[in-house]
Protein backbone atom coordinates (compact mmCIF):
# COMPACT_ATOMS: atom_id res chain seq x y z
CA UNK A 1 0.00 0.00 0.00
CA UNK A 2 1.18 3.11 -0.83
CA UNK A 3 1.50 4.96 2.72
CA UNK A 4 4.51 6.89 3.86
CA UNK A 5 6.20 7.60 7.17
CA UNK A 6 6.17 10.63 9.29
CA UNK A 7 8.40 10.76 12.22
CA UNK A 8 6.84 11.28 15.43
CA UNK A 9 9.09 13.17 18.12
CA UNK A 10 8.08 13.82 21.71
CA UNK A 11 8.99 17.14 23.05
CA UNK A 12 8.50 18.95 26.34
CA UNK A 13 6.60 22.38 25.40
CA UNK A 14 10.10 24.91 26.51
CA UNK A 15 12.58 26.77 24.62
CA UNK A 16 15.52 25.03 22.95
CA UNK A 17 13.23 21.23 22.06
CA UNK A 18 12.98 22.28 18.39
CA UNK A 19 16.51 23.39 18.18
CA UNK A 20 17.36 20.20 20.09
CA UNK A 21 15.29 17.83 17.53
CA UNK A 22 16.19 19.30 14.53
CA UNK A 23 19.89 19.32 15.56
CA UNK A 24 19.85 16.04 15.56
CA UNK A 25 18.76 15.45 11.98
CA UNK A 26 20.97 17.90 10.79
CA UNK A 27 24.15 16.42 12.22
CA UNK A 28 22.90 12.80 10.60
CA UNK A 29 22.77 14.64 7.55
CA UNK A 30 18.74 14.04 7.56
CA UNK A 31 16.89 16.22 5.29
CA UNK A 32 13.66 17.01 6.26
CA UNK A 33 10.69 17.66 3.30
CA UNK A 34 8.01 18.75 5.70
CA UNK A 35 7.32 19.53 9.32
CA UNK A 36 4.48 20.10 12.26
CA UNK A 37 4.48 20.52 15.55
CA UNK A 38 1.10 20.18 17.66
CA UNK A 39 1.63 21.56 21.09
CA UNK A 40 -0.81 20.25 23.81
CA UNK A 41 0.22 22.17 27.07
CA UNK A 42 3.37 21.06 28.60
CA UNK A 43 4.38 19.22 25.69
CA UNK A 44 4.19 18.45 22.10
CA UNK A 45 4.52 16.08 19.00
CA UNK A 46 6.92 16.94 16.63
CA UNK A 47 6.43 15.54 13.06
CA UNK A 48 8.52 15.58 10.28
CA UNK A 49 8.69 13.85 6.46
CA UNK A 50 12.38 12.76 6.21
CA UNK A 51 14.53 11.58 3.35
CA UNK A 52 15.76 8.90 5.92
CA UNK A 53 13.01 7.48 7.93
CA UNK A 54 15.02 5.05 9.71
CA UNK A 55 18.63 6.96 10.10
CA UNK A 56 16.27 9.76 11.56
CA UNK A 57 14.75 7.71 14.20
CA UNK A 58 17.86 6.02 15.31
CA UNK A 59 19.73 8.90 15.72
CA UNK A 60 16.95 11.04 17.41
CA UNK A 61 16.44 7.24 19.68
CA UNK A 62 20.21 7.24 20.45
CA UNK A 63 20.02 10.36 22.01
CA UNK A 64 17.57 9.53 24.26
CA UNK A 65 14.20 10.84 22.61
CA UNK A 66 10.97 8.92 22.73
CA UNK A 67 10.01 8.55 18.55
CA UNK A 68 7.49 6.79 16.95
CA UNK A 69 6.71 6.62 13.36
CA UNK A 70 3.10 7.13 11.91
CA UNK A 71 1.38 5.90 8.29
CA UNK A 72 -0.23 8.28 6.77
CA UNK A 73 -1.05 9.32 3.44
CA UNK A 74 0.17 11.77 0.16
CA UNK A 75 -2.02 12.67 -2.20
CA UNK A 76 -1.31 14.58 -5.16
CA UNK A 77 -4.58 16.89 -5.96
CA UNK A 78 -4.80 20.13 -8.82
CA UNK A 79 -4.32 22.57 -7.37
CA UNK A 80 -6.99 24.74 -7.81
CA UNK A 81 -10.47 25.96 -5.77
CA UNK A 82 -12.54 23.72 -4.33
CA UNK A 83 -10.03 20.94 -4.36
CA UNK A 84 -9.62 20.48 -0.19
CA UNK A 85 -13.23 20.80 -0.17
CA UNK A 86 -13.96 17.56 -3.15
CA UNK A 87 -11.31 15.46 -0.96
CA UNK A 88 -13.33 16.46 2.24
CA UNK A 89 -16.64 15.54 0.90
CA UNK A 90 -15.26 12.16 -0.82
CA UNK A 91 -14.29 10.89 2.69
CA UNK A 92 -17.35 12.26 4.53
CA UNK A 93 -19.57 10.34 2.29
CA UNK A 94 -17.70 7.13 3.17
CA UNK A 95 -17.76 8.34 7.20
CA UNK A 96 -13.96 8.42 7.05
CA UNK A 97 -12.29 11.02 9.47
CA UNK A 98 -9.46 13.03 9.24
CA UNK A 99 -7.19 12.71 12.57
CA UNK A 100 -4.21 15.39 11.23
CA UNK A 101 -4.23 16.65 7.51
CA UNK A 102 -1.49 19.67 6.40
CA UNK A 103 -1.04 20.39 2.42
CA UNK A 104 1.78 22.20 0.55
CA UNK A 105 2.30 23.10 -2.81
CA UNK A 106 5.64 22.31 -4.21
CA UNK A 107 6.56 22.54 -8.02
CA UNK A 108 3.36 23.33 -9.27
CA UNK A 109 1.94 20.51 -7.55
CA UNK A 110 -0.46 20.30 -4.74
CA UNK A 111 0.05 17.80 -1.96
CA UNK A 112 -2.18 16.52 0.62
CA UNK A 113 -0.99 14.21 3.56
CA UNK A 114 -3.04 12.58 5.25
CA UNK A 115 -3.44 11.00 9.08
CA UNK A 116 -6.70 8.65 9.49
CA UNK A 117 -6.99 5.36 11.60
CA UNK A 118 -8.91 3.70 8.40
CA UNK A 119 -5.82 4.27 5.81
CA UNK A 120 -6.75 1.27 3.55
CA UNK A 121 -10.44 2.84 3.02
CA UNK A 122 -8.96 6.45 2.45
CA UNK A 123 -6.82 5.53 0.28
CA UNK A 124 -9.36 3.09 -1.90
CA UNK A 125 -12.02 6.05 -1.82
CA UNK A 126 -9.13 8.53 -2.94
CA UNK A 127 -8.09 6.54 -6.13
CA UNK A 128 -11.48 5.90 -7.06
CA UNK A 129 -11.95 9.82 -7.18
CA UNK A 130 -8.98 9.55 -9.30
CA UNK A 131 -6.49 11.36 -7.08
CA UNK A 132 -2.92 9.99 -7.09
CA UNK A 133 -1.73 8.16 -3.77
CA UNK A 134 2.14 8.97 -3.71
CA UNK A 135 4.63 6.16 -2.28
CA UNK A 136 7.60 7.13 -0.21
CA UNK A 137 10.03 7.54 -2.85
CA UNK A 138 7.55 9.09 -4.78
CA UNK A 139 6.80 12.26 -2.62
CA UNK A 140 10.36 12.74 -1.73
CA UNK A 141 11.19 12.95 -5.09
CA UNK A 142 8.93 15.99 -6.03
CA UNK B 1 8.66 -21.30 66.67
CA UNK B 2 10.76 -18.93 69.70
CA UNK B 3 13.82 -17.69 70.00
CA UNK B 4 12.91 -16.34 73.64
CA UNK B 5 9.89 -17.25 74.43
CA UNK B 6 9.76 -16.03 78.11
CA UNK B 7 10.43 -12.37 76.28
CA UNK B 8 8.25 -12.57 73.36
CA UNK B 9 5.53 -14.12 75.37
CA UNK B 10 5.57 -12.23 78.66
CA UNK B 11 2.29 -11.08 79.88
CA UNK B 12 1.97 -7.40 79.56
CA UNK B 13 1.83 -5.96 83.47
CA UNK B 14 5.42 -8.12 83.76
CA UNK B 15 6.58 -6.43 80.34
CA UNK B 16 5.62 -2.89 81.43
CA UNK B 17 7.22 -3.09 84.72
CA UNK B 18 10.59 -4.02 82.69
CA UNK B 19 10.04 -1.19 80.47
CA UNK B 20 9.51 1.09 83.60
CA UNK B 21 12.70 -0.31 85.02
CA UNK B 22 14.48 0.09 81.87
CA UNK B 23 13.07 3.36 81.16
CA UNK B 24 14.30 5.11 84.88
CA UNK B 25 17.73 3.56 84.50
CA UNK B 26 18.17 4.97 80.60
CA UNK B 27 16.85 8.24 81.86
CA UNK B 28 19.31 8.61 84.96
CA UNK B 29 22.57 7.54 82.60
CA UNK B 30 21.50 10.23 79.99
CA UNK B 31 20.89 12.61 82.71
CA UNK B 32 24.74 11.61 84.31
CA UNK B 33 26.41 11.10 81.08
CA UNK B 34 24.94 12.87 78.27
CA UNK B 35 25.43 16.68 78.88
CA UNK B 36 22.63 17.20 75.98
CA UNK B 37 20.13 15.02 77.59
CA UNK B 38 20.88 16.74 80.71
CA UNK B 39 19.97 19.81 79.30
CA UNK B 40 17.04 18.86 77.55
CA UNK B 41 15.94 16.99 80.64
CA UNK B 42 16.47 20.42 82.75
CA UNK B 43 14.62 22.66 80.35
CA UNK B 44 11.41 20.05 80.41
CA UNK B 45 11.97 20.44 84.29
CA UNK B 46 11.88 16.42 84.48
CA UNK B 47 14.21 14.81 86.58
CA UNK B 48 15.05 10.81 86.76
CA UNK B 49 13.16 10.66 90.36
CA UNK B 50 10.41 12.09 88.10
CA UNK B 51 9.58 8.77 86.42
CA UNK B 52 7.18 6.84 88.09
CA UNK B 53 5.06 5.22 85.40
CA UNK B 54 5.02 4.21 81.86
CA UNK B 55 2.60 7.74 81.84
CA UNK B 56 5.61 10.15 82.28
CA UNK B 57 7.09 8.59 79.33
CA UNK B 58 5.28 11.94 77.56
CA UNK B 59 7.00 13.95 80.14
CA UNK B 60 10.20 13.25 78.46
CA UNK B 61 11.30 15.86 75.89
CA UNK B 62 11.63 14.71 72.13
CA UNK B 63 14.95 13.59 70.23
CA UNK B 64 15.10 14.59 66.53
CA UNK B 65 16.90 14.05 63.30
CA UNK B 66 18.63 17.63 63.88
CA UNK B 67 19.75 16.72 67.04
CA UNK B 68 21.76 13.76 65.76
CA UNK B 69 23.66 16.06 63.43
CA UNK B 70 23.84 18.49 65.76
CA UNK B 71 25.22 16.56 67.85
CA UNK B 72 27.81 14.39 65.81
CA UNK B 73 30.35 13.25 65.48
CA UNK B 74 29.92 12.11 69.36
CA UNK B 75 27.94 14.39 71.54
CA UNK B 76 25.22 11.74 72.29
CA UNK B 77 27.81 9.08 73.60
CA UNK B 78 26.94 7.54 76.80
CA UNK B 79 30.03 5.71 77.27
CA UNK B 80 33.43 6.12 76.78
CA UNK B 81 35.10 5.64 73.28
CA UNK B 82 36.79 2.76 74.81
CA UNK B 83 34.07 0.84 75.51
CA UNK B 84 32.51 1.64 71.75
CA UNK B 85 32.72 -1.64 69.25
CA UNK B 86 31.41 -0.08 66.52
CA UNK B 87 29.79 2.41 64.59
CA UNK B 88 27.12 3.08 62.08
CA UNK B 89 25.92 5.89 59.97
CA UNK B 90 22.45 6.61 58.97
CA UNK B 91 21.95 6.18 54.87
CA UNK B 92 20.73 8.45 52.58
CA UNK B 93 20.88 11.62 53.78
CA UNK B 94 23.08 14.16 52.31
CA UNK B 95 25.68 16.40 53.98
CA UNK B 96 26.58 15.61 57.52
CA UNK B 97 25.62 11.95 58.42
CA UNK B 98 24.06 10.55 62.12
CA UNK B 99 26.96 8.66 63.83
CA UNK B 100 25.32 5.98 65.90
CA UNK B 101 27.90 3.59 68.14
CA UNK B 102 27.22 0.42 69.40
CA UNK B 103 28.84 -1.46 72.95
CA UNK B 104 29.70 -4.95 72.28
CA UNK B 105 26.37 -5.56 74.44
CA UNK B 106 24.93 -3.38 71.90
CA UNK B 107 25.54 -5.49 69.08
CA UNK B 108 24.51 -8.81 71.07
CA UNK B 109 21.05 -7.42 72.21
CA UNK B 110 20.48 -6.27 68.55
CA UNK B 111 21.55 -9.68 67.20
CA UNK B 112 19.45 -11.04 69.41
CA UNK B 113 16.22 -9.65 68.34
CA UNK B 114 17.22 -10.54 64.87
CA UNK B 115 17.22 -13.89 65.77
CA UNK B 116 13.63 -14.07 67.43
CA UNK B 117 12.74 -12.59 63.57
CA UNK B 118 14.72 -15.47 62.19
CA UNK B 119 13.09 -18.03 64.23
CA UNK B 120 9.45 -15.85 63.96
CA UNK B 121 9.63 -16.56 60.46
CA UNK B 122 10.36 -20.10 60.60
CA UNK B 123 14.03 -19.91 59.95
CA UNK B 124 16.38 -22.45 61.85
CA UNK B 125 20.38 -23.82 62.04
CA UNK B 126 20.74 -25.83 58.38
CA UNK B 127 18.80 -22.52 56.19
CA UNK B 128 21.26 -20.85 54.10
CA UNK B 129 20.89 -17.28 54.41
CA UNK B 130 22.29 -15.21 51.54
CA UNK B 131 22.58 -11.10 52.51
CA UNK B 132 21.65 -8.75 49.38
CA UNK B 133 21.97 -6.00 51.49
CA UNK B 134 24.70 -3.04 51.45
CA UNK B 135 27.53 -4.04 53.88
CA UNK B 136 29.28 -1.40 55.29
CA UNK B 137 28.26 1.88 57.06
CA UNK B 138 24.56 0.92 56.85
CA UNK B 139 22.97 -0.95 59.47
CA UNK B 140 20.96 -2.96 57.37
CA UNK B 141 23.55 -5.85 56.01
CA UNK B 142 25.67 -6.02 59.47
CA UNK B 143 23.09 -6.59 62.10
CA UNK B 144 20.86 -9.05 59.94
CA UNK B 145 24.46 -10.86 59.52
CA UNK B 146 25.41 -11.36 63.06
CA UNK B 147 21.32 -12.50 63.97
CA UNK B 148 21.52 -15.34 61.12
CA UNK B 149 24.87 -16.37 62.40
CA UNK B 150 23.56 -16.70 66.02
CA UNK B 151 20.54 -18.89 64.50
CA UNK B 152 23.38 -21.32 63.41
CA UNK B 153 22.32 -20.49 59.59
CA UNK B 154 25.15 -20.97 56.82
CA UNK B 155 25.46 -16.81 56.35
CA UNK B 156 26.42 -15.76 52.91
CA UNK B 157 27.64 -11.76 53.22
CA UNK B 158 26.88 -11.99 48.96
CA UNK B 159 25.79 -7.79 49.06
CA UNK B 160 23.75 -6.44 46.73
CA UNK B 161 23.80 -6.07 43.26
CA UNK B 162 25.99 -8.34 40.39
CA UNK B 163 22.39 -10.41 39.88
CA UNK B 164 24.52 -13.24 37.88
CA UNK B 165 26.71 -14.30 40.78
CA UNK B 166 24.20 -13.94 43.45
CA UNK B 167 22.16 -17.03 41.42
CA UNK B 168 25.58 -18.59 41.22
CA UNK B 169 25.67 -18.59 44.93
CA UNK B 170 22.15 -19.47 44.89
CA UNK B 171 22.43 -22.36 42.66
CA UNK B 172 25.02 -23.92 44.70
CA UNK B 173 25.35 -23.29 48.16
CA UNK B 174 20.95 -24.12 47.99
CA UNK B 175 20.15 -20.60 49.43
CA UNK B 176 17.15 -20.90 51.69
CA UNK B 177 16.57 -17.23 52.71
CA UNK B 178 17.46 -13.84 51.09
CA UNK B 179 17.62 -10.49 52.74
CA UNK B 180 17.09 -7.61 50.28
CA UNK B 181 15.49 -4.46 48.99
CA UNK B 182 11.86 -5.06 47.57
CA UNK B 183 13.02 -2.78 44.53
CA UNK B 184 16.07 -5.31 44.38
CA UNK B 185 13.52 -8.59 44.83
CA UNK B 186 11.41 -7.13 41.86
CA UNK B 187 14.48 -6.71 39.70
CA UNK B 188 16.07 -10.24 40.42
CA UNK B 189 12.66 -11.75 39.65
CA UNK B 190 13.28 -9.97 36.47
CA UNK B 191 16.69 -10.81 35.66
CA UNK B 192 15.86 -14.87 36.51
CA UNK B 193 12.89 -14.60 34.19
CA UNK B 194 14.71 -13.04 31.28
CA UNK B 195 17.84 -15.76 32.62
CA UNK B 196 15.41 -18.50 32.00
CA UNK B 197 15.58 -19.87 35.69
CA UNK B 198 12.60 -20.95 37.27
CA UNK B 199 13.13 -20.31 41.22
CA UNK B 200 10.65 -22.91 41.72
CA UNK B 201 12.37 -25.51 39.46
CA UNK B 202 15.96 -24.42 39.86
CA UNK B 203 16.18 -22.96 43.17
CA UNK B 204 16.09 -23.65 47.20
CA UNK B 205 14.38 -20.44 47.83
CA UNK B 206 11.91 -20.54 50.64
CA UNK B 207 11.66 -17.33 52.28
CA UNK B 208 12.83 -13.03 51.86
CA UNK B 209 13.23 -10.69 54.28
CA UNK B 210 11.98 -6.95 52.72
CA UNK B 211 12.98 -3.77 54.14
CA UNK B 212 15.08 -0.35 54.23
CA UNK B 213 12.26 1.11 51.70
CA UNK B 214 8.86 1.65 52.04
CA UNK B 215 6.57 -0.84 49.70
CA UNK B 216 3.16 -1.50 49.63
CA UNK B 217 1.26 -5.22 49.81
CA UNK B 218 0.55 -5.00 46.17
CA UNK B 219 4.58 -4.83 45.86
CA UNK B 220 4.80 -8.21 48.46
CA UNK B 221 2.25 -10.10 46.82
CA UNK B 222 4.17 -9.77 43.30
CA UNK B 223 7.90 -10.78 44.63
CA UNK B 224 5.95 -13.69 46.44
CA UNK B 225 4.33 -15.04 43.19
CA UNK B 226 7.64 -14.16 40.77
CA UNK B 227 9.94 -15.98 43.20
CA UNK B 228 7.47 -18.46 44.52
CA UNK B 229 8.22 -17.73 48.08
CA UNK B 230 7.45 -16.49 51.33
CA UNK B 231 7.94 -12.51 51.84
CA UNK B 232 7.90 -10.68 55.17
CA UNK B 233 8.27 -7.07 56.08
CA UNK B 234 10.77 -6.10 58.28
CA UNK B 235 11.07 -2.44 60.13
CA UNK B 236 14.19 -0.80 61.56
CA UNK B 237 16.26 1.85 61.23
CA UNK B 238 19.53 2.82 62.02
CA UNK B 239 18.95 5.20 64.90
CA UNK B 240 17.29 2.23 66.75
CA UNK B 241 20.31 -0.33 65.62
CA UNK B 242 18.38 -0.94 62.37
CA UNK B 243 17.00 -3.96 61.08
CA UNK B 244 14.95 -5.97 63.66
CA UNK B 245 13.39 -3.44 65.64
CA UNK B 246 9.81 -4.90 64.39
CA UNK B 247 9.42 -7.80 62.13
CA UNK B 248 6.27 -9.74 60.43
CA UNK B 249 5.43 -13.55 61.88
CA UNK B 250 4.25 -16.04 60.20
CA UNK B 251 0.89 -14.29 60.36
CA UNK B 252 1.74 -11.67 58.07
CA UNK B 253 -0.50 -9.32 59.97
CA UNK B 254 1.80 -6.36 61.12
CA UNK B 255 5.14 -6.23 62.80
CA UNK B 256 5.89 -7.04 65.97
CA UNK B 257 7.95 -4.49 67.39
CA UNK B 258 10.33 -6.08 70.40
CA UNK B 259 9.09 -4.01 73.98
CA UNK B 260 11.42 -5.23 76.05
CA UNK B 261 14.06 -3.24 74.29
CA UNK B 262 11.91 0.03 72.77
CA UNK B 263 8.86 1.82 73.82
CA UNK B 264 6.57 3.11 71.30
CA UNK B 265 4.05 5.64 70.87
CA UNK B 266 2.39 7.16 67.86
CA UNK B 267 2.00 11.03 68.12
CA UNK B 268 0.19 13.68 66.10
CA UNK B 269 3.03 14.92 63.42
CA UNK B 270 2.27 18.18 64.00
CA UNK B 271 1.64 18.91 67.92
CA UNK B 272 3.54 15.72 69.30
CA UNK B 273 0.86 14.96 71.28
CA UNK B 274 0.41 10.86 72.01
CA UNK B 275 -2.32 9.34 70.27
CA UNK B 276 -4.67 6.42 71.60
CA UNK B 277 -3.56 2.99 70.05
CA UNK B 278 -4.84 2.46 66.52
CA UNK B 279 -4.57 5.82 65.66
CA UNK B 280 -2.55 6.49 63.05
CA UNK B 281 0.62 9.10 63.56
CA UNK B 282 3.94 9.58 63.58
CA UNK B 283 6.13 6.61 64.95
CA UNK B 284 8.12 7.65 68.43
CA UNK B 285 10.48 4.92 69.75
CA UNK B 286 12.75 5.20 73.13
CA UNK B 287 15.58 2.62 73.03
CA UNK B 288 15.21 0.76 76.22
CA UNK B 289 17.95 -1.86 76.77
CA UNK B 290 20.70 0.21 74.96
CA UNK B 291 24.38 1.30 76.25
CA UNK B 292 26.17 3.45 73.67
CA UNK B 293 23.63 5.84 72.67
CA UNK B 294 20.72 5.45 74.20
CA UNK B 295 17.97 8.08 72.28
CA UNK B 296 14.65 9.28 74.46
CA UNK B 297 11.76 9.21 72.56
CA UNK B 298 13.42 9.54 69.14
CA UNK B 299 10.93 10.96 66.31
CA UNK B 300 11.49 8.24 63.43
CA UNK B 301 9.28 10.43 60.62
CA UNK B 302 7.47 7.17 59.73
CA UNK B 303 3.86 7.04 59.96
CA UNK B 304 2.02 4.46 61.05
CA UNK B 305 -0.60 3.07 63.41
CA UNK B 306 -0.61 0.09 66.43
CA UNK B 307 -2.60 -2.60 65.53
CA UNK B 308 -4.92 -3.66 68.66
CA UNK B 309 -6.11 -6.91 69.72
CA UNK B 310 -3.74 -10.12 70.00
CA UNK B 311 -1.85 -12.03 67.46
CA UNK B 312 -2.17 -15.69 67.24
CA UNK B 313 1.10 -16.57 67.05
CA UNK B 314 1.01 -15.85 70.73
CA UNK B 315 3.02 -13.10 71.30
CA UNK B 316 2.07 -10.43 73.54
CA UNK B 317 4.66 -7.67 71.60
CA UNK B 318 2.34 -5.34 70.03
CA UNK B 319 2.12 -5.09 66.00
CA UNK B 320 2.63 -1.74 64.10
CA UNK B 321 1.45 -1.61 60.32
CA UNK B 322 3.41 -1.16 57.37
CA UNK B 323 4.66 2.15 56.94
CA UNK B 324 2.55 4.32 55.21
CA UNK B 325 5.01 7.12 54.17
CA UNK B 326 6.94 9.60 56.14
CA UNK B 327 6.47 13.19 58.39
CA UNK B 328 8.63 14.72 56.97
CA UNK B 329 7.25 14.17 53.44
CA UNK B 330 4.24 15.51 53.76
CA UNK B 331 2.80 18.11 51.95
CA UNK B 332 -0.11 20.26 52.93
CA UNK B 333 -1.47 21.80 49.42
CA UNK B 334 -4.75 23.68 49.76
CA UNK B 335 -5.27 22.42 53.81
CA UNK B 336 -5.49 18.95 52.51
CA UNK B 337 -2.40 16.67 54.04
CA UNK B 338 -0.96 14.74 51.26
CA UNK B 339 1.70 12.02 51.33
CA UNK B 340 3.79 11.53 48.05
CA UNK B 341 3.38 7.63 48.23
CA UNK B 342 -0.28 8.53 47.71
CA UNK B 343 0.84 9.91 44.45
CA UNK B 344 3.13 7.07 44.11
CA UNK B 345 0.56 4.49 44.27
CA UNK B 346 -1.63 6.01 41.77
CA UNK B 347 1.41 6.57 39.36
CA UNK B 348 2.61 2.99 39.13
CA UNK B 349 -0.81 1.38 38.83
CA UNK B 350 -0.61 3.32 35.63
CA UNK B 351 -0.05 1.99 32.74
CA UNK B 352 1.87 4.33 30.00
CA UNK B 353 3.89 5.47 32.90
CA UNK B 354 7.60 5.11 33.70
CA UNK B 355 8.86 4.73 37.21
CA UNK B 356 10.33 8.07 37.72
CA UNK B 357 7.83 11.51 39.15
CA UNK B 358 8.34 14.72 40.58
CA UNK B 359 6.41 16.80 42.50
CA UNK B 360 6.39 20.86 42.51
CA UNK B 361 4.38 22.73 44.50
CA UNK B 362 4.76 26.26 43.25
CA UNK B 363 3.01 29.83 43.62
CA UNK B 364 -0.19 29.79 45.95
CA UNK B 365 -0.32 26.16 46.46
CA UNK B 366 -0.62 24.63 42.94
CA UNK B 367 0.87 21.45 42.86
CA UNK B 368 2.58 20.33 38.98
CA UNK B 369 3.24 15.95 39.08
CA UNK B 370 5.69 15.21 36.42
CA UNK B 371 5.22 11.98 35.44
CA UNK B 372 7.61 9.87 32.73
CA UNK B 373 6.03 8.40 30.16
CA UNK B 374 6.62 4.66 29.24
CA UNK B 375 8.58 4.19 25.94
CA UNK B 376 5.75 2.32 24.55
CA UNK B 377 3.31 4.38 25.36
CA UNK B 378 4.45 7.35 22.43
CA UNK B 379 2.50 6.22 19.38
CA UNK B 380 3.05 9.68 18.00
CA UNK B 381 -0.51 10.93 18.84
CA UNK B 382 -1.25 13.97 21.10
CA UNK B 383 -4.68 12.82 21.37
CA UNK B 384 -3.90 9.92 23.12
CA UNK B 385 -0.84 11.60 25.21
CA UNK B 386 -3.81 14.10 26.21
CA UNK B 387 -6.21 11.57 26.84
CA UNK B 388 -3.97 9.82 29.30
CA UNK B 389 -2.33 12.96 31.20
CA UNK B 390 -6.26 13.51 31.73
CA UNK B 391 -6.49 10.46 33.58
CA UNK B 392 -4.02 10.67 35.66
CA UNK B 393 -5.31 14.41 36.48
CA UNK B 394 -8.81 12.18 37.64
CA UNK B 395 -7.13 9.43 39.32
CA UNK B 396 -5.19 11.45 41.30
CA UNK B 397 -7.77 14.11 42.68
CA UNK B 398 -9.91 11.13 43.67
CA UNK B 399 -6.57 9.89 45.93
CA UNK B 400 -5.42 13.37 47.30
CA UNK B 401 -8.61 15.49 46.98
CA UNK B 402 -6.36 18.61 45.37
CA UNK B 403 -6.40 19.00 41.29
CA UNK B 404 -3.14 18.71 39.88
CA UNK B 405 -1.99 19.74 37.33
CA UNK B 406 0.02 16.93 35.50
CA UNK B 407 3.00 16.94 33.04
CA UNK B 408 3.93 13.86 30.76
CA UNK B 409 8.01 14.17 29.99
CA UNK B 410 10.13 12.11 28.10
CA UNK B 411 11.96 9.04 30.00
CA UNK B 412 15.87 9.39 31.25
CA UNK B 413 14.55 13.45 31.91
CA UNK B 414 13.69 13.27 35.82
CA UNK B 415 16.28 13.03 38.07
CA UNK B 416 17.23 9.16 39.02
CA UNK B 417 16.29 7.88 42.26
CA UNK B 418 19.22 6.12 44.00
CA UNK B 419 17.91 4.93 47.38
CA UNK B 420 16.17 7.56 48.57
CA UNK B 421 14.87 10.02 45.55
CA UNK B 422 14.01 13.70 45.80
CA UNK B 423 10.56 13.56 44.78
CA UNK B 424 9.53 16.80 46.04
CA UNK B 425 10.16 20.33 45.16
CA UNK B 426 8.38 22.99 47.36
CA UNK B 427 9.00 26.53 45.67
CA UNK B 428 5.81 28.15 47.78
CA UNK B 429 5.54 31.31 48.81
CA UNK B 430 3.42 31.56 51.17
Amino acid sequence: MNAIRLVAVFAENKPGQTARVTRILADAHVNIRWTTIANSGSFGVLKFLVDNCDLACQCLREKGLMVSTLRALAVEVPDKPGTLNAVAESLAAEQINLDNTSGFVANNKAILIIETHDLERARAVLEQKGWRVLSEAELLNI
Amino acid sequence: MFWDIDHETMDRSALERIQLERLQQTVRRLANRVPFYKMKLAEAGVTPDDIKSLDDLRRLPFTTNADLRDNYPTGLLAVDLDNVMRLHTSSGTTGKPKAIFFSAGDINRAADLIARCFIMTGVRKGDVFQNMMTYGLFTGALVMHYGAEKVGCLVIPAGPGNSERQLLLMRDFRTTVIHLTPSYALYFAGFLEKNGVDPKRDLALRRAFVGAEPHTEETRLKIQESLGIEVYNSYGLSEMNGPGVAFECIHKTGMHLWEDHYLMEIVDPQTGEPLPEGATGELVLTTLTREAMPLLRYRTRDVTSIIPGKCPCGRTHRRINRITGRTDDMLIVRGVNIYPQQIERVLMAMPGLGHNYLITLSGLDEMTVKVELAEAAFDGNVEHLVQLQNQIVEKLRAEILVKPKVELVQPGTLPVSEGKAKRVIDQRVL
